[in-house]
């Protein structure tokens, strides 16, 4: 009960704050930006036909009623609840008719697929290069690997992506240039083998930075680690190397990192934005560059939205965690 | 100066960060120099791979690539710059309001620093420049970004006053009459300076990563060179298909450098700030 009231209950209240804040400021940004949704929409439709004036008052009423923007600025605001809350978030404009919970409903599987299988794998990679690098530092491989992912760390994204590209498609074409696979969609070999070819350099892409961040972090955790009096003790009782790293040492430095681990899945839902841009990848973030170029604001609303809802939920699903992973919050 | 004087003499990643960040601000103070303005074109023969008269050649718009790099670098330091004042502004601020003020005020103040770090910060700054587009100053990009990067600074500042206001040093002051004030001005403050040094450094890294992916995607200020314009324009020409490496080489190289140059220095202040590493100094200087 103690747990509940101390713990779980201040958590949900975090995350409901967060939740509030998030669509609150989707909602607030395209209405305070100087540019009018329909104004430019109405300009866009125009551009090319001259329209009778009724009917140009009939497409502007419609307008205003597909972005919710009738009314005040209160009853847009709750109607905009509404709408949230049953995640519908009306036509996409450039594919018409189509909601934009479904647009978002046959990409999202493209970036979640990519991303969560690249996240995880670098989450592991990463702890384990960083526990054995910071547990024996000065041994010439932990070296060369600090060296070279401390330079690679800094980097922007875009320019890893994008060397990466230069090089696997352009100079060295051994990957494809755009797309997510090939062949009918099915569950035939050359279909999945596919995914995994044409998905291999927007993973390693991610692979590659996520990377370099997660040894760092573990590096420094395990390095600070080693000098604590049971590493210090197992040491001298003369366990086993493995024994003490991964039976006791990286259990140790788990927390942050499992923290890590959930934010980063969270994000997920957010799309890799340019990664699938820059390797063409069909996903969020297309979709989501598609609509930013065609000022398509339901669209990009909707992923902004999908994208802090995913992270608020993964955060609260990891702070609900942590008492299964360390007893010292469950006792508390 | 002092301080200065350690790093580089103790720090190898200070000392080479800090020389790397020397050769950024020579390219930044260049761009006063240049002989042609930031966005004349035709100015010289067009698609000239490098040469001596044009050190990193030319685009198909007829740019000297190695002067446009001098304004990229000069405005991208300037949005970088720009929002590092501006969150760090506010970061410190809040901080010192919650871990001084405490109490109620700490609690708002926690909670919506809290929301405010898990709210993901590439989609809003995405939707903010797609409901601005094309009008986009370079000034309102620093702005914005400045906007976005302050809850995780103000956090830390908070933890960091909160263990001051613990010390005993600050209880003696308090005890022998010392104004408020003057305790956070004189006492407190050379404790914060540091951490603001290393702060201002990552908050370089963030604003000049969020300028070159926003430029990329068409969102920021696409009149004006930064790095981020000039990769994306490259990119429009299709530098690379049309085998003008250098168009797309300068940006990309540049971006590397200066980041790497940020990052080694924010490395040597963090290495130089560990309490643990610094009692082995002071001992070997001792």
């Amino acid at each position: 009960m103690k747990l509940l009231k101390s713990f779980i209950l201040p958590r949900i209240v975090q995350y409901l704050i967060v939740i509030f804040v998030g669509v609150t400021l989707t909602f607030l940004i395209p209405r305070l930006s100087p540019v009018n949704p329909i104004d430019s929409a109405m300009g866009r439709l125009t551009a090319f036909q001259t329209m009778s004036p009724e009917a140009t008052v009939a497409l502007r009423e419609s307008l205003t009623d597909l972005y919710g923007m009738n009314g005040s600025m209160l009853e847009q605001y709750l109607s905009f609840w509404r709408r949230v809350l049953v995640f519908d978030l009306g036509p996409s404009f450039t594919n018409f008719p189509t909601p934009v919970s479904e647009l978002i409903g046959t990409s999202i599987w493209w970036t979640a697929g990519l991303l969560g299988f690249s996240t995880i794998l670098a989450w592991f990679m990463g702890l384990i290069m960083g526990t054995l690098a910071g547990y024996f530092p000065n041994k010439w491989w932990s070296r060369s690997a600090e060296n070279t992912l401390i330079t690679i760390y800094p980097v922007p994204y875009y320019i890893l992506a994008f060397i990466l590209l230069m090089l696997f498609t352009y100079y060295w074409p051994i990957f494809p240039l755009v797309g997510g696979a090939r062949g009918t969609p099915g569950f035939t070999w050359s279909y999945i083998s596919s995914i995994f070819y044409y998905g291999f350099l927007p993973a390693l892409s991610i692979i590659i930075s996520a990377l370099s961040f997660r040894f760092i972090i573990s590096k420094a955790l395990t390095s600070s680690e080693r000098s604590s009096d049971y590493v210090k003790f197992a040491e001298m009782a003369a366990l086993p190397k493995r024994k003490i790293l991964f039976s006791y040492l990286i259990r140790n430095t788990l927390l942050p990192q499992v923290t890590d681990l959930g934010l980063s899945l969270g994000t997920v839902f957010g799309g890799a934005l340019i990664t699938e841009v820059v390797f063409g990848y069909p996903g969020l973030g297309t979709l989501l560059l598609g609509a930013i170029n065609a000022a398509d604001f339901n669209v990009i609303m909707g992923i902004t939205l999908l994208s802090i809802i995913g992270i608020a939920t993964a955060s609260l699903l990891v702070d609900l965690s942590y008492p299964l992973f360390d007893p010292r919050v469950r006792y508390e | 100066m002092q301080t200065l004087r350690d790093l580089v003499r103790y720090s190898p990643s200070f000392r080479y960060g800090g020389i790397i960040l020397l050769v950024v601000l020579l390219f930044l103070l260049l761009s006063f120099f240049s002989p042609y303005e930031s966005d004349e074109r035709r100015a010289v023969p067009r698609n000239e791979p490098p040469s001596v008269q044009h050190l990193m050649g030319t685009t198909s718009q007829g740019q000297d690539v190695f002067w446009m790099l001098t304004f990229a670098i000069r405005n991208t330091l300037i949005v970088a710059g720009l929002a590092v004042v501006i969150g760090r502004g506010i970061g410190v601020v809040l901080g010192m309001i919650s871990g001084y003020l405490g109490g109620t005020w700490d609690r708002i103040l926690s909670a919506i620093v809290d929301s405010f770090i898990v709210i993901p910060r590439l989609p809003l700054l995405i939707l903010i420049a797609a409901m601005l587009r094309g009008q986009i100053t370079l000034i309102g990009l620093g702005i914005m970004l400045g906007l976005l990067d302050w809850a995780f600074p103000s956090k830390r500042y908070r933890a960091q006053i909160l263990s001051l206001r613990e010390r005993d040093f600050t209880h003696t002051a308090v005890f022998s009459g010392m104004r408020t004030f003057k305790i956070v001005m004189r006492e407190h403050l050379p404790f914060i300076i540091p951490f603001l040094l290393a702060d201002v450094v990552s908050g370089f890294l963030f604003a000049i990563g969020m300028e070159v992916t926003l430029a990329i995607l068409g969102l920021a200020d696409m009149g004006s060179q930064s790095i981020g314009t000039m990769i994306y324009w490259g990119n429009y020409y299709q530098a690379l298909l049309t085998n003008r490496v250098w168009v797309l080489a300068a940006p990309i190289a540049a971006s590397i450098v200066v980041v790497v140059g940020f990052y080694l220095v924010s490395i040597g202040l963090t290495t130089y700030l560990d309490p643990r590493t610094r009692v082995v100094r002071l001992q070997v200087k001792n």
